[in-house]
């Protein structure tokens, strides 16, 4: 009688599996990935952690001091230890308004990339199962809105909210400081919406091909729900290409945000993202303070940066094509 | 092809339908044009009376198809802000906007173009790698970014390029051109070069990845073995089959040079269209909104109207398809 080999037949732990795949293997083989993600984390950190770790509070009106406005950086003449990157028109410390700045440019990048890649994946999950008058419905809006570029359409919705608020404030409808939350939300709505069409194509496609999978049809066989066939079986093996999408997605995000408060039509001057921050930086150009825009330049620069190079190693390694 | 082409002009048709249903809503959520128009001290019988006058009792379908007919007849009504006819407004913009986005498109075949070759040919140089990582870069940089560091560089430090404006104009009729004057192209520089980076560094990437692509093929491995020149293999057989998706491409991003101008335009000031929009969006000027909506879907859908219809004409595999789906169907 032969004794069974003594093999550990228990399912690997999570963290073993992660160890032992091929993504942190492709992962830890390429430094300049190493210093994206290494470099996206600290601006996550920073941002989380911003009331902790900025040296002022720059919207703390009482602790300004006006006559240290145009403090340019400690290591220029003139600038001073406690201002390392020097302050803006307000005297406000610009190391510490790049830390509140990112935080916000991070949290709407976040949360429009969640809404389009949410609005995307349900529309397209809808449109791959069900197929009919859902998917030729979705599918021809998506085509209609992929002809412009996003930004006109975020444009667009921005401008339409704008318009809808100047008529609720003319009516006295809300109160001084609620203008920058709902600006926050104004912007991630405009950059949320005009992004979903891509997640909707994609997980059409990757539906449709599950659809027709052995696992599906088994499933509707015993009459499984046809919602829990979706939310359960499909919707976990058509995330892959969404994760990728979505890295390039929150740079892009953060481009247009950026690009956005840069208009002049995003966040406020009080409450500033890197875009407004280059905004107001945008003015003193010309009389020689090149640090009001500068540092927030390079801020937004190394993290659209790193958020990219990370979109596009995650892209080629989840490629199996590539391997 | 007479059927395929009747197919797409009116698909074309309903996409438009469908801007400038968008575009009209617009104004419904603007509230009571009525309120931009008159004084707080008009009485409620002349607001009335305005109403009636303007069509605004009229049920929404009908003022949804006066819209549409004004619309086709290039009318937009009233700026709100400016009190001038749109039209008016945006044909005096237009010329700036347009003479920009058509030296960006030429600068950026023209950079494009050569240096996807070099890449595609010689693939592991370290200079198609720099030129890689470089376009890279280029990708990541929001195009304001790019613009601001310009003119630090080239105007504030070193004062050789005006900062803003088109710099003098010559009136032709009812267009006004910079291209006449040196000051006019002086201007033109900086704002160009910065419109056309972001589609240099995609045709650069697309003609690379053609090239690598034609390069493999058989005809060029034939080529090389009877002892063609480099020269009329990269330039006479290579390149030319890497032209058709290029030009394609180029052709359609016509429509978001025009988009991103909106940018450009408004870090050098340049007095164009997209400056009239972006101040319409912080005014909630709806005539102007609606009116540049319509327009640059127009010029998107004519755009790829034309491209599907050249492909058309240029592919003969897509006249096989279509009739072997027609029989199929029949």
């Amino acid at each position: 009688m032969a004794t069974e080999p003594d093999i550990d037949v228990r399912a690997p732990s999570l963290l073993a599996r992660a160890r032992d795949s091929d993504l942190w293997f492709s992962f830890t083989r390429s430094p300049v990935v190493v210093v994206a993600a290494s470099v996206t984390a600290l601006y996550f950190l920073a941002a989380l952690l911003a009331p902790l770790i900025s040296p002022h509070n720059p919207f703390d009106p009482g602790s300004l001091v006006y006559s240290d406005a145009f403090t340019p950086p400690a290591w220029v003449e003139g600038g001073q230890a406690t201002y390392l990157l020097g302050t803006d028109d307000q005297g406000r410390d610009i190391l510490s308004t790049l830390i509140y700045g990112a935080r916000i440019s991070l949290l709407v990048g976040f949360a429009a990339v969640m809404l389009s890649a949410v609005i995307g994946i349900t529309l397209g999950i809808l449109a791959g199962y069900l197929g009919g008058i859902v998917e030729t419905i979705t599918m021809r809006a998506a085509d209609v809105q992929l002809t412009v570029p996003g930004i006109l359409v975020a444009l667009m919705i921005d401008g339409v909210v704008r318009i809808k608020l100047k008529e609720w404030s003319a009516g006295g409808g809300f109160i001084g400081d609620m203008h920058e939350t709902i600006s926050l939300f104004v912007l991630i709505f405009a950059i949320g919406l005009s992004d979903w069409p891509q997640y909707a194509r994609v997980v059409r496609g990757a539906t449709m091909v599950e659809k027709g999978k052995e696992y599906v049809q088994a499933a509707k066989v015993i009459g499984v729900h046809p919602l829990f066939i979706m939310i359960r079986h499909i919707l976990p093996n058509v995330l892959g290409p969404v994760l990728v999408l979505a890295t390039i997605g929150l740079a892009l995000a953060i481009i247009a945000e950026a690009t956005l408060s840069f208009l002049g039509v995003g966040m406020p001057p009080t409450t500033p993202s890197l875009g407004t921050l280059i905004r107001i930086g945008n003015n003193f150009l010309f009389s020689g303070e090149w640090w009001i825009t500068f540092f927030p330049c390079i801020a937004l620069i190394l993290l659209v940066l790193s958020v990219n190079l990370l979109g596009d190693w995650l892209r080629d390694a989840l490629n199996p094509k590539l391997r | 092809m007479l059927s395929y082409v009747i197919r797409r002009l009116i698909q074309a048709a309903i996409v438009m339908l469908v801007v400038a249903f968008v575009s009209f809503s617009m104004f419904t959520f603007a509230g009571d044009p009525v309120n931009n128009m008159v004084g707080q001290e008009a009485s409620q019988e002349d607001r009335e009376l305005l109403r009636e006058r303007l069509g605004l009792n009229d049920p929404f379908i009908v003022q949804f198809g006066r819209f549409v007919v004004n619309a086709v007849q290039g009318q937009f009504g009233l700026s709100y802000q400016l009190q001038r006819p749109v039209e008016d407004l945006i044909a005096e913009r237009m010329p700036a906007t347009l003479e920009l986005v058509a030296v960006s498109a030429v600068l950026a075949l023209a950079v494009g173009i050569p240096f996807g070759v070099m890449c595609g040919i010689n693939r592991d140089g370290w200079f198609s790698r720099t030129l890689l990582t470089v376009s890279l870069v280029g990708v990541s940089l929001p195009t304001f970014v790019i613009g601001i560091f310009m003119i630090y560089l080239f105007s504030v430090t070193w004062g050789l390029l005006p900062s803003f404006g088109r710099g003098p104009t010559v009136d032709l009729g009812w267009w006004s051109t910079g291209f006449l004057t040196t000051g006019g192209w002086l201007a033109l520089i900086m704002p160009s070069i910065t419109l056309s980076l972001f589609q240099t560094t995609l045709i650069l990437r697309l003609v690379r990845a053609e090239m690598l692509e034609v390069m493999r093929t058989d005809y060029i491995k034939f080529g090389r073995a009877r002892g063609l020149s480099n020269k009329a293999i990269n330039f006479g057989h290579a390149l030319r089959n890497t032209l058709v998706p290029v030009i394609t491409i180029a052709g359609l991003n016509i429509g978001s040079l025009i988009a991103f101008s909106i940018i450009t335009e408004t870090v050098f000031n340049w007095p164009g269209m997209g400056l009239l929009f972006i101040k319409a969006v912080e005014f909630a000027d709806v005539p102007i909104m609606a009116a540049y909506l319509v327009m640059v879907a127009f010029v998107f859908v004519v755009i790829n109207l034309v491209v599907d219809l050249l492909y058309f004409a240029v592919d003969p595999r897509l006249k096989i398809d279509t009739g072997a789906a027609v029989g199929r169907l029949s």
